[in-house]
């Protein structure tokens, strides 16, 4: 080592020196938007879009330009799957990034092998890649060629979109904002801010319809707009299209039929909880999506069926986290989706500090309806016992996967056989998956119970997003549980010991052929017990289901 | 209900449940802290007091009766009736397997001796972990003054809050996600190749060792630890050292009430001066036929070249025979006025009082002056002209209690680096910060109003300010009425200066100089800091004339998180000052020429004292020249490098009949001296110092004096004896409890009190006051009671660019290096860290000039030529040159003007013109600096 000057030192300040061309290049991208903290993956997507990568002559330029410190940006860059940052000497990626869902349906599917053959044959200008769950399940196996969506991919079809540069994706039919204003739509949201209807009425309306949340957690949706409105101004709302949990897609499904049937229901939310301004955090994989709302939400500002609230549309980036209510607040505060700690509950200190309405999307949806049909016609329907109706995204190994409304309560057995035209040819119902990668696994035998809010919980499951997952004789539980971990560890945000280290140590031990239980079981409660989050708690599930139902498979 | 005030809450009480018992908490605590305080043990990592519990670990989960899952004990307050319990299987067993999920994946040699992951592992019995590891990150060595391991990392993320949050340098990042989450440096880089200014606050933080200082330090085991004061900067920040074996092994932060624990990399790294091979450990007399010249080049590292070692008794008796000689003589160009003494601002207070009265009662003179000269007498002069008062009004960290920052003319974050993150902290907790300067710093990245305003227009930026707040009506009539005098002159003064006028002058948008101006006089609390951008110029006084009626006009002084400080520069110029170390000035700024004053110094001292304001430290050097000063004494300075146009000062020391220099080194100015007394430097004695906060703070000794080197007390009592005073002082208490005779400020501080609490804050005149941080609350120490308002005109810089010198030069500091550098470039990590002369010049003006970075200029002025490396710096504005004045290769100071301000007697440090050529030929460097300590080290 040279002790004098050895580090480069003379010519220049400590550490990288602004680069004038890049500066001059990230000040034409961003024009005149504001430089302001909360924008800071938004301009990293302009980057990330106009060149491919984020260079780090860019990202130094970035953080000139939002007086931020380089490394602020470089650790929010580095969180996202979906920016490529690229240090002097790494590799620049190729121009075009293929993405293979591995997810479990998609690997039930044969994503695996999808994907190393599509790895071999694409050749050197195209990466290929696995991607964690990209919300087209009922199209397994998927993969997104640039932003162009490829159901049930094969490598013909994934090679044809390629060579032919099809890298956008298609627009499909849905009700626009004068088809929707047509058939009657903003007629309740025009009487709420006409003051034709009662904010009083409309939340016993919705208290007594029984909807909740629908992203999974299940919170009455009447009850939380009364807190928001009994919380300090100025308040804020949040919308999650974060649809990330594997196994779910209802919320694509809607937003691409009728995006303004929840853009209705935001606005009589807005109103009625008193909220000033609003902000839809949609997932990056929806580029579909984002182009639908962002045509929409311009062709509603530019006519205005009532008085609107600043709107503002978030990209997300790449990462399952930012589904988790707090975690996407940090994201649309510009920063890494690290889920925060509670107390405070968001809707007392969200999004920059205020009291912040958080809803998932679905949950809006039907706001219309229940304000339109009454509380008791959502509130009449149910089986078994339960009330209200439930969106299934069901995939995996029956006849018509895919979104299936049906009633709250409904059994998996009567689901597969009522609404998903039964299990494939030849194959054997063996297991479910309840909701999603954390919702659990049960065995076919227990096929029986209602699935809804409150009813798995004593079988150590939950409904979740309501993403349910068929298995078949051809299938192993525990490999399921395998693929759930390794989602679980790569989705990990890494903030808290039990979950970052904990998914990964798991991970480890369920490679063996004979699981390691009782050091499993261990493991298992302390990350349930002590993760920061719902991620962390709710990874061990699949782990300790099978250990609970499927123990002849470990053994 | 109504609401609760802050400390109404914080001491509710909270009656709740731990682990069975009936507790008592309060309501700021969380129920860690409670258990705590009654000593019931839960483990924790990520929590450390003093930064933000971020509960990340989870190593503290405690069991709440009612929730569903566990609670991290750090970061939950208890309420009333809650029943937690840390003790339960269900808690133990989590906390067990977080800490034998962290122990899976640590190295089998540990990089420190202090593992807290080690202790509560230990403390829970977690046996041999049952996971595998994971795959281990290589260490990076990059940094001279810190190791970074990661193997040893647990993500605990106390380093990014410390480098984030405490200090807010942000160089710190906790990137990627998972287990592939990882402590990043800016881009992940090399920690050596990163923005890091190596404060170090992220090895104090760090738990598990993954942060270390560089080789090995923290593997050894101290045999004690002592105390003290950082001997840098004004800021005073309190510090424990290290110590195995009479050396520092390292360095930490102390809880003192400037720092509260932390550092910058001068303190925390920058100690090992004290054990560098050229410290000078007998006394030397020049050989007799070695000349005196201007141009005199010596090695310190072969002093005996020039001199010869002597005696104690042998260099004291000719020190003392000349001095007396010259006093004592007759003649026209003789007597007491021909000798003159320099002191110092690095010393204790106690020394600064001894020269002194040394020079005023041995010598006869008051021809006693320090580096305050060059630092801030101009702002001084304006405090004692305004308010009659030379400190400060209130404490940097009062920062916490204002609305708007105004930082002008400084830069803090390299020269008052922990004074820079009171700041910093302020703005994350919602401060506005307007920050006004020529050169921009790092701290422009936090300012809200950034004013990169024409170098030398102080004066017509702060005129537009009050321009525009008289005329907007945002004065504070009540204040101007009641406190002040000379407002109606102030405000005909300031008509001339509307911003749109001055807009030109100062390069600063008229509509941003208003926008500025209201933050300031609206909001509830403005403080101003300045430094030398603001002193260091011939009208440094106006300059802070300007500043002082701006806070009047608004009544921006007399409460919290309001007023003026001026950020002192050495770690003791504020204490020299007060102990007298001025000309015109008797300890606690007594003038001289005062009859009252005279007389209680005459009677407190006993002897006949010179009513006549002695000379300032450049007129001195002109009366060298002059023929009227021959003998100077000059204690730890070094005017060879720090005084304006350098050629002539060294000539001037050249040409003195006898100087005499206390040192720890053979500095510049050693060359010309006929006796150098090898002194200790400030680990290796006890004393007070006096920050810019006011606040007077005891170093302690650490390290006994290498050789025959002898404390600065005793030098200095040893010569005045053989100049007939017959001084019997007792170490360094004895002269402070002089002092407290001298100095009302200090009367009420006793020795014993210092030794407990570490500092006071002055005013402190009856014992037992608590001190006060914040002054001129209801008057101002005038014979008024009023402050002056005095207004000012633009005036130019005395030597302006023109074609032939057309660039201006900014003299200045680094981080790294202190003042002349004849410390810190004897500092291992400080010197190899910044090894080399460098200029710092604008890329377009760099590129006008054909020059590279790196490559080597040359810098021109009337006075002198030197040659350096360029450096690239966007934030130094265009047409300007920025050298620091630390490098004895290229010494910026043989190009510096010597104008003075007419009040203050300050150089226009600040401004000078020069010209910038392509090429050049660099000084060969001499046996220390360049980064050879290090080279040595790693060769070893």
């Amino acid at each position: 080592m040279d002790a004098a000057g050895n580090r480069n030192r003379r010519g220049k300040p400590k550490g990288r020196a602004v680069d004038t061309t890049a500066l001059v290049e990230v000040q034409a991208l961003l024009g005149d938007a504001p430089r302001r903290r909360d924008l800071l993956i938004e301009h990293l997507h302009k980057i990330q879009d106009r060149y491919g990568r984020l260079a780090a002559a860019h990202i130094v330029a970035l953080a000139r330009e939002m007086q931020l410190a380089t490394t602020e940006v470089y650790e929010v860059a580095t969180f996202y799957h979906h920016f490529d940052v690229v240090r002097e000497g790494d590799a620049t990626p190729p121009a075009l990034t293929v993405r293979v869902c591995d997810s479990l349906s998609c690997e039930l599917a044969g994503a695996q092998s999808l994907l190393e053959k599509l790895k071999v044959t694409l050749g050197p200008g195209v990466r290929v890649i696995p991607a964690p769950c990209i919300g087209r399940c009922e199209q397994a196996p998927a993969a997104v060629v640039g932003q162009n969506p490829i159901a049930h991919a094969t490598v013909e079809k994934v090679r044809a979109q390629v060579v032919a540069k099809n890298v956008r994706c298609a627009a499909a039919k849905y009700i626009g904002f004068d088809e929707y204003r047509r058939s009657g739509g903003y007629k309740v949201a025009v009487e709420c801010l006409a003051g034709k209807r009662d904010a009083e009425d409309i939340l016993k309306a919705m208290e007594s319809s029984g909807l909740r949340g629908l992203g999974g957690a299940g919170f009455p949706a009447g009850r939380k707009w009364r807190i928001l409105r009994g919380e300090r101004a100025p308040r804020l709302m949040a919308i999650n299209i974060d649809e990330g949990e594997p196994g779910t897609f209802k919320d694509r499904y809607y937003l691409e039929r009728d995006p303004h049937r929840f853009l209705e229901g935001m606005i009589v939310a807005a109103w009625t909880a008193q909220v000033s301004e609003v902000y839809i955090y949609l997932r990056d994989e929806y580029a579909g999506c984002r182009a639908i709302l962002e045509r929409e939400l311009a062709a509603m500002q530019k006519n205005p069926p009532c008085p609107l609230p600043p709107i503002h549309l978030r990209r997300g980036a790449g990462a399952y986290i930012c589904g988790e209510e707090s975690a996407m607040i940090e994201s649309i505060e510009g920063k890494r989706g690290m889920p925060r700690l509670r107390p405070p509950y968001v809707a007392q200190v969200g999004l920059f500090g205020y009291p912040t309405l958080e809803h998932n999307m679905e949950t809006l949806y039907w706001v219309r309806d229940i304000l339109e049909k009454g509380a008791d016609w959502f509130a009449g329907q149910g089986r078994h016992g339960r009330q209200g109706l439930r969106s299934f995204s069901v995939s995996g190994r029956v006849n018509m996967p895919g979104v299936h409304l049906a009633p709250a309560g409904i059994t998996v057995k009567e689901l597969i056989a009522e609404y998903c035209g039964g299990m494939l040819p030849g194959q054997k119902f063996y297991a479910y998956l309840p909701g999603g990668a954390s919702g659990g696994i049960l065995p076919a035998g227990m096929g029986d119970i209602p699935l809804d809010f409150d009813t798995l919980q004593p079988h150590g499951c939950f409904i979740g997003s309501a993403a349910v997952i068929i298995l078949s004789d051809r299938d192993k539980a525990s490999a399921a549980a395998r693929n759930l971990m390794k989602f679980f560890a790569d989705e990990s945000c890494g903030q808290c010991t039990p979950c970052r280290v904990g998914t990964a140590k798991a991970l480890n031990l369920m490679q063996a052929a004979k699981w390691d239980q009782p050091l499993l079981e261990e493991l298992s409660g302390a990350m349930a017990d002590a993760s920061i989050c719902g991620l962390g708690q709710a990874a061990p599930n699949p782990v300790r289901c099978v250990v609970k139902h499927f123990a002849h498979e470990i053994e | 209900m109504t609401a609760m005030s802050k400390p109404e809450f914080e001491a509710m009480p909270v009656e709740f449940k731990l682990n069975g018992k009936d507790v008592v908490g309060y309501g700021h605590e969380t129920i860690i802290q409670t258990a705590k305080r009654l000593g019931v043990e839960i483990p924790h990592l990520c929590y450390k007091e003093g930064l933000r519990p971020d509960g990340n670990c989870r190593a503290c989960m405690v069991e709440i009766k009612g929730e569903r899952v566990l609670a991290p004990s750090c970061c939950r307050q208890p309420t009333a009736g809650m029943e937690v319990t840390s003790d339960s299987a269900r808690a133990v067993a989590s906390q067990k397997m977080v800490l034998e999920l962290l122990l899976a994946d640590m190295p089998v040699e540990r990089h420190t001796l202090n593992s807290e992951l080690d202790h509560w592992a230990a403390r829970l019995r977690v046996g041999k972990p049952r996971f595998t590891a994971r795959h281990q990150p290589k260490a990076d060595l990059s940094h001279f003054g810190m190791a970074v391991n990661l193997d040893s990392c647990i993500q605990c993320t106390r380093c990014v809050r410390a480098c984030r949050e405490e200090q807010v340098n942000d160089v710190i990042g906790y990137a990627f996600r998972g287990e592939h989450s990882k402590i990043v440096f800016d881009l992940d880089d090399p920690m050596g190749d990163s923005t890091c200014v190596a404060c170090g606050e992220c090895v104090q933080a760090c738990p598990t060792g993954a942060l270390m200082p560089a080789r090995n330090a923290g593997m050894v085991k101290p045999d004690k630890q002592v105390h003290s004061v950082c001997p840098y900067c004004g800021v005073g920040c309190q510090l424990t050292y290290n110590i195995k074996d009479n050396r520092i092994l390292s360095v930490d932060g102390r809880d003192g009430p400037s720092n509260h624990g932390r550092l910058c990399v001068k303190g925390r790294y920058g100690f090992d001066y004290v054990t560098h091979k050229q410290r000078l450990t007998r006394p030397l007399i020049r050989k007799t036929g070695v000349p005196k010249r201007a141009d005199l080049e010596m090695d310190p590292a072969n002093p005996l070249e020039f001199f010869r070692e002597a005696t104690w008794d042998e260099a004291l008796d000719l020190v003392a025979g000349k001095l007396k000689q010259i006093r004592d003589r007759g003649g026209e160009r003789a007597g007491r006025n021909a000798l003159c003494g320099f002191g110092s601002a690095k010393g204790s207070n106690e020394e600064a009082y001894l020269f002194q009265k040394l020079v005023r009662t041995g010598f006869g003179s008051n021809n006693v002056d320090h580096c305050t000269r060059l630092c801030h007498a101009s702002s001084v002069a304006a405090l004692m002209e305004g308010v009659n008062s030379g400190a400060v009004s209130n404490q940097v960290n009062d920062v916490a209690n204002a609305e708007v920052v105004f930082v002008i003319g400084a830069n803090p974050t390299s020269n008052h680096p922990v004074a820079a993150t009171w700041i910093k902290n302020a703005v994350k907790r919602g401060a506005t910060l307007i920050l006004a300067d020529p050169r921009r710093g790092d701290l422009a990245r936090h300012a809200a109003h950034y004013l990169q305003f024409k170098p030398d227009t102080d004066v017509a930026l702060l005129n537009a300010m009050m321009h525009t707040i008289v005329h907007e009506g945002l004065v504070d009539e009540d204040f101007i009425r009641s406190r002040t005098i000379g407002y109606d002159e102030l405000k005909r003064n300031v008509a001339n200066y509307s911003p749109e006028a001055m807009a030109p002058v100062c390069g600063i948008a008229a509509q941003t100089i208003r926008e500025v101006a209201r933050l300031y006089a609206k909001s509830k609390g403005s403080m101003i800091l300045w430094g030398m951008g603001i002193s260091q110029h011939v009208h440094g006084t106006d300059n802070a004339r300007c500043l002082i009626a701006l806070c009047m006009m608004t009544g921006q002084i007399g409460r919290p998180g309001t007023g003026l400080h001026p950020l002192r520069g050495q770690n003791n110029v504020q204490g020299a000052s007060d102990s007298g170390l001025i000309p015109m000035f008797y300890p606690d700024y007594q003038r001289v020429g005062n009859d009252e004053a005279r007389a209680r110094f005459e009677k407190l001292w006993g002897a006949t004292l010179d009513p006549k304001p002695g000379l300032t430290v450049v007129e001195i050097m002109d009366a060298v020249h002059h023929g009227t000063i021959h003998g100077m004494y000059i204690m730890g300075e070094n005017p060879a490098m720090s005084d304006p146009d350098a050629h002539h000062a060294r000539e001037a020391l050249a040409k003195l009949e006898h100087l005499v220099v206390q040192e720890i080194f053979m500095t510049e100015t050693c060359y010309y001296a006929d006796v150098i007394l090898p002194a200790t430097a400030w680990p290796e004695k006890t004393g007070t110092v006096t920050n810019t906060d006011r606040m007077v703070q005891l170093g302690r000794q650490a390290l006994a004096a290498p050789g025959d080197a002898r404390s600065d007390l005793w030098i200095i009592q040893e010569i005045a004896r053989r100049m007939g005073l017959d001084w019997n002082y007792d170490g360094a208490r004895d002269v402070f409890n002089e002092m407290r005779k001298a100095m009302n400020s200090i009367a009420g501080i006793t020795w014993e009190r210092l030794d407990a609490e570490s500092c006071v804050t002055y005013p402190c005149e009856q014992e037992g006051d608590p001190g006060e941080p914040v002054v001129f609350i209801d008057k101002f120490p005038t014979p008024t009671g009023r402050a002056k308002l005095v207004p000012a005109d633009i005036i130019p810089a005395a030597e302006q660019p023109d074609r032939d010198f057309p660039f201006v030069l900014i003299t200045g500091r680094q981080l790294e290096h202190w003042h002349t550098g004849a410390i810190t470039r004897r500092a291992t990590v400080l010197d190899a860290i910044e090894p080399e002369p460098v200029a710092s010049m604008h890329p377009l003006d760099l590129d006008a000039i054909g020059a590279r970075p790196g490559d080597v200029i040359t810098v021109e002025s009337r006075r002198g030529i030197i040659s350096l490396y360029a450096r690239v710096d966007d934030g130094t504005p265009r047409g300007a040159v920025f050298i620091p004045f630390c490098f004895y290769e290229a010494a910026a100071n043989l190009l510096t003007n010597p104008a003075l301000d007419p009040f203050g007697k300050i150089p226009e440090f600040k401004y000078c013109a020069v010209k910038v050529m392509r090429g050049g030929e660099l000084m060969p460097r001499s046996s220390y600096g360049g980064g050879q300590a290090m080279q040595a080290l790693v060769t070893a």
